[in-house]
């Protein structure tokens, strides 16, 4: 009989471990061997000795912290590719997050765990769909595991933000995202929806572009949005980091709109306190009906859940038949904006 | 419904009054009737429906999902609407219902079959749809706009003011197609005929310095600034209505008021108490606002009366055009010819120089007297503040018109009210917070402040309640600072809450340009009999 993953994935201080692997999934702090879900910042952190991951993950990394801190050594696993460590096979499959990000699929004497990392199951033109897989152990993200939250769908948001666009053609309209993953997914849904004007970039969303159209994914006419080119900016589009929406900088704008795009929009308190003007509900998590979908669809009799709301969905997992329980991380979720 | 509902979620989110005006325009311009039409009949509040309860729709939402994952929504939401509607499941095709299908629907249905007419409106929306539903249905919906401003967006789909609608406003009904026909240039204005309907009124620049020195005071009359609320009083064939100056009817609370108007005409004037002639303070005035239905005690222990200083019509002729001394003439004879109880005039304070005004604006002591008012002889009863036609020089300048941001919980004894204020100033079109005040207001208008926020907060951090903002208080203080350590830039000291403006809409309060000019002034030893309450804290 295979043994039980909870017998050789266990969760350290520094993060979820695989004993007979000898190596950690997005460790919270340094460790010898690492293999990276996506690039977030909460899971990729620096100073790790031999890290592993997917070939784009480890290139944000490295834009990211520097050539040093991204790791000893890296070593990239293409998709479909298997790498064994010490019994364990490794294998990296898409989590349909941002540019890069992937599950672990870890095989050990017949058994079988995946980690999720973070995930979505929506469409994203900027990184490769999710991609479901029976296991034993499905270990989930639940940043969003409350039946409150639902994404509408982004095509919808999108629209709300050109509207908004066409109504106060004299307003800048500052979106605050994320730097990695929501900001190329809003310029990629822009261009989708035909919007073909210059997008302008906050100094801290440029470089990341500019890796992800490295990488194939053409982002259209970008442009740094510095306050010389103000007058520019009237009606025009401009995204930044949330941070930078409340702070001076958006203040140098001409009666800036305020939006941001994440799925905390969905309520309405948050988005009132962040000082939002326009929430756009955008998110590059799993809401309530992924999660539970992705429940099914992994086909695991257990769940583990590292971080998020997980409460709720382990209750509904329970509802669903399937053990369940929290693996308590503390210290992802915090960073990236959802 | 859809399209109502996106409106009021970005009206939620959005600061500014240019903006909120530019939102309803689009939504008033681009929605068909009658869909637009109930729509601003639920801005007016013109719409009720007793069959749907806040009951009804969680027992509704209890029926359809797991209540540990409801409990733990809830929590994490914090507000009942919002949660059902995000937690519903919503198994229908999108198609939610229009504003004029719930109206309808509604007003045909009894009331146990309501339950299963709402799910089905629930199940065929989406969460915004559905908040706004439950909000609407439940009586709390809350529109992140007045009236008046709604109005104001309609009014300039045609180039028009939002006044050229309040002079039609209150002959009209939900849907209101008659005003939208007229808006988009399809019919005449519609005619209020006799209809008792309110009249923009005009309004005084406050006198300042630079003023002073060019004024042609020969070309003025005199007449003392009250301190109670301006109303107008509306008689015609069509029935008898008292309104406040922001157009609200307020004929209810006024029985004794409204039984002694016999004869037509429009009248302008001021609601005081008054003993025997004598003016009462403003507070008790303020025991006869807000009451519904005031018992004969109270009217009796509280007797109001208005001092009249225009007349718009006389019988049924508008004489609005007149100059003012005309008008006087026309209302010291029709006053002559009818002489209501509980009317009197304004009189007019003879003066010969500037000097004269002067010294009379500093003596002015009494109760009930804050100052006084220049009006042009020459001038026409016109909307709005037409400029150099009347003017107000208020006796103490060391006051600001602030409007109420946030409250919290007070200390000791009224530590279960919301006692403690935070009031703005508009700068531009959003408001900085410019104080706090502590003191200042009676035990009944502490009470009623405080079910005011509890029902109208739009926020929470912490202990602190962010409301609508809707009040205005006036806030007295000693002087004002520059200050870096403020947002505003200004400290006031010791701010007081000298009374709520009840009759003062939240735009018309101060600007911190206004504060700003207050810097550096003292106010004088004699000034008011409020001594300052020390902060409790701080
Ligand atoms: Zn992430
Ligand atoms: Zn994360």
């Amino acid at each position: 009989m295979p043994p039980h993953p909870e017998t050789w994935l266990r969760v350290r201080p520094a993060g979820l471990y695989c004993e007979p692997g000898d190596f950690y999934i997005d460790p919270l702090r340094p460790v010898e061997r690492a293999i990276i879900t996506h690039a977030h910042a909460d899971h990729a952190r620096p100073g790790h000795n031999r890290v592993l991951a997917s070939a784009e993950t480890l290139a944000i990394m490295r834009a990211r912290m520097g050539v040093e801190r991204a790791g000893t050594s890296q070593q990239p696993l293409a998709q479909g590719e298997t790498l064994t460590i010490n019994d364990v096979a490794i294998q990296l499959i898409p989590a349909g997050h941002v540019l890069g990000s992937c599950q672990i699929v870890m095989d050990f004497q017949g058994s079988r765990a995946i980690v999720s990392g973070d995930y979505k199951r929506r469409a994203d033109p900027t990184c490769s769909a999710f991609m479901p897989l029976p296991c034993d152990v499905f270990v989930t993200e639940a940043t969003f595991g409350l039946p409150v939250f639902r994404h509408p769908n982004a095509t919808d948001e999108i629209a709300k933000l050109l509207a908004s666009l066409k109504l106060f053609p004299e307003r800048t309209h500052v979106v605050g995202c994320y730097a990695l993953g929501k900001t190329q997914r809003l310029i990629a849904l822009l261009r989708q929806a035909g919007y073909d004007q210059p997008i302008y970039l906050h100094g801290a969303l440029q470089k990341l572009c500019a890796l992800y159209e490295n990488f194939g994914i053409p982002l259209g006419d970008l442009r740094p949005a510095t306050i010389a080119v103000r007058a520019e900016l009237r009606g025009a589009l401009v995204l930044a980091p949330p941070s930078a929406i409340a702070d001076r900088w958006a203040r140098r704008l001409d009666d800036p709109v305020t939006a941001a795009a994440s799925g905390w929009m969905r309520i309405r308190q948050r988005a009132k306190s962040g000082g939002i003007e326009l929430p756009l509900i955008i998110s590059d998590h799993a809401d309530w009906d992924e999660l539970c979908t992705t429940i099914i669809d992994m086909q695991a009799p257990e769940i583990w859940i590292t971080h998020g709301n997980e409460e709720a969905l382990i209750h509904q997992a329970t509802l669903m038949g399937r053990r369940a329980r929290a693996l308590r991380l503390i210290g992802y979720g915090e960073d990236d904006a959802a | 419904m859809k399209p109502f509902a996106d409106l009021l979620e970005r009206l939620l989110y959005s600061p500014g009054r240019l903006a909120k005006i530019a939102l309803l325009r689009d939504y008033f311009a681009t929605t068909p009737d009658p869909d637009r039409g109930y729509a601003l009949a639920a801005m007016a509040g013109a719409l009720r429906f007793p069959g749907a309860k806040a009951a009804t729709l969680r027992k509704l939402a209890a029926d359809r999902t797991d209540p540990t994952l409801f409990a733990l929504s809830y929590d994490f939401v914090g507000d009942l609407a919002e949660t059902i509607a995000l937690i519903w499941p919503g198994s229908a095709a999108f198609q939610p219902p229009s504003l004029p299908e719930i109206v309808d629907t509604l007003a045909g249905t009894k009331r146990d079959d309501v339950p299963v007419l709402l799910a089905d409106w629930l199940d065929r929306s989406d969460p915004s749809t559905r908040i706004a539903l439950i909000k609407l249905l439940t009586g709390g919906l809350r529109v992140g706009a007045s009236l008046r401003l709604a109005k104001t967006a309609i009014a300039e789909i045609a180039a028009l003011g939002a006044d050229d609608i309040e002079e039609i406003w209150h002959g009209l009904e939900a849907p209101y197609l008659p005003l939208f026909n007229w808006i988009e240039g399809r019919t005449p204005r519609p005619d209020p005929a006799s209809a008792p309907v309110f009249r923009p009124v005009m309004l005084a620049h406050p006198l300042e310095a630079r003023d002073i020195a060019t004024l042609d005071w020969s070309a003025y009359r005199a007449e003392y600034k009250y301190d109670g609320i301006r109303i107008q009083l509306v008689s015609t064939p069509g029935g008898t209505r008292l309104y406040s100056r922001t157009a609200d009817d307020i004929s209810a609370s006024f029985p004794d008021i409204m039984a002694n108007m016999k004869a037509h005409a429009v009248l302008d004037g001021e609601l005081l108490v008054a003993r025997h002639g004598v003016i009462a303070p403003f507070n008790d005035l303020q025991q006869r606002l807000n009451r519904k239905k005031p018992s004969a005690k109270l009217q009796q222990q509280y007797p109001v009366c208005i001092r009249l200083y225009d007349i718009l019509f006389d019988g049924t002729e508008d004489v609005r055009a007149l100059p003012f001394d005309t008008r006087r003439t026309r209302l010291e004879a029709w006053y002559a010819t009818h002489t209501p109880p509980a009317m009197d005039l304004s009189p007019q304070i003879p003066f010969t120089a500037e000097a004269d005004l002067a010294a009379l604006r500093s003596t002015a002591r009494t109760d009930g007297i804050e100052g006084l008012m220049l009006k042009r002889g020459d001038s026409a009863y016109l909307p709005g503040r037409p400029r150099a036609a009347w003017w107000k020089w208020k006796r103490d300048p060391l006051t600001l018109d602030c409007v109420l941001m946030y409250a919290q919980r007070g200390h000791g004894r009224r530590s279960s009210f919301y006692s403690d204020y935070t009031f703005g100033v508009w700068d531009n079109e959003t408001l900085t917070p410019i104080g706090k005040a502590y003191s200042g207001y009676t035990d009944d208008e502490l009470t009623t402040l405080d079910q005011w926020i509890r029902a109208h907060t739009t926020a929470r951090f912490g202990p602190v309640r962010e409301v609508e903002k809707h009040i205005v208080l006036e806030i007295a203080f000693d002087a004002a600072q520059i200050s870096p350590r403020h947002k505003s830039g200004i400290a006031l000291r010791f701010p007081r809450i000298l009374r709520i403006r009840t009759d003062k809409p939240a735009h018309e309060a101060d600007t911190i340009a206004t504060a700003r000019s207050l810097v550096g002034l003292e106010a004088k030893q004699d000034q008011g009999t409020l001594s300052p309450e020390t902060p409790a804290r701080r």
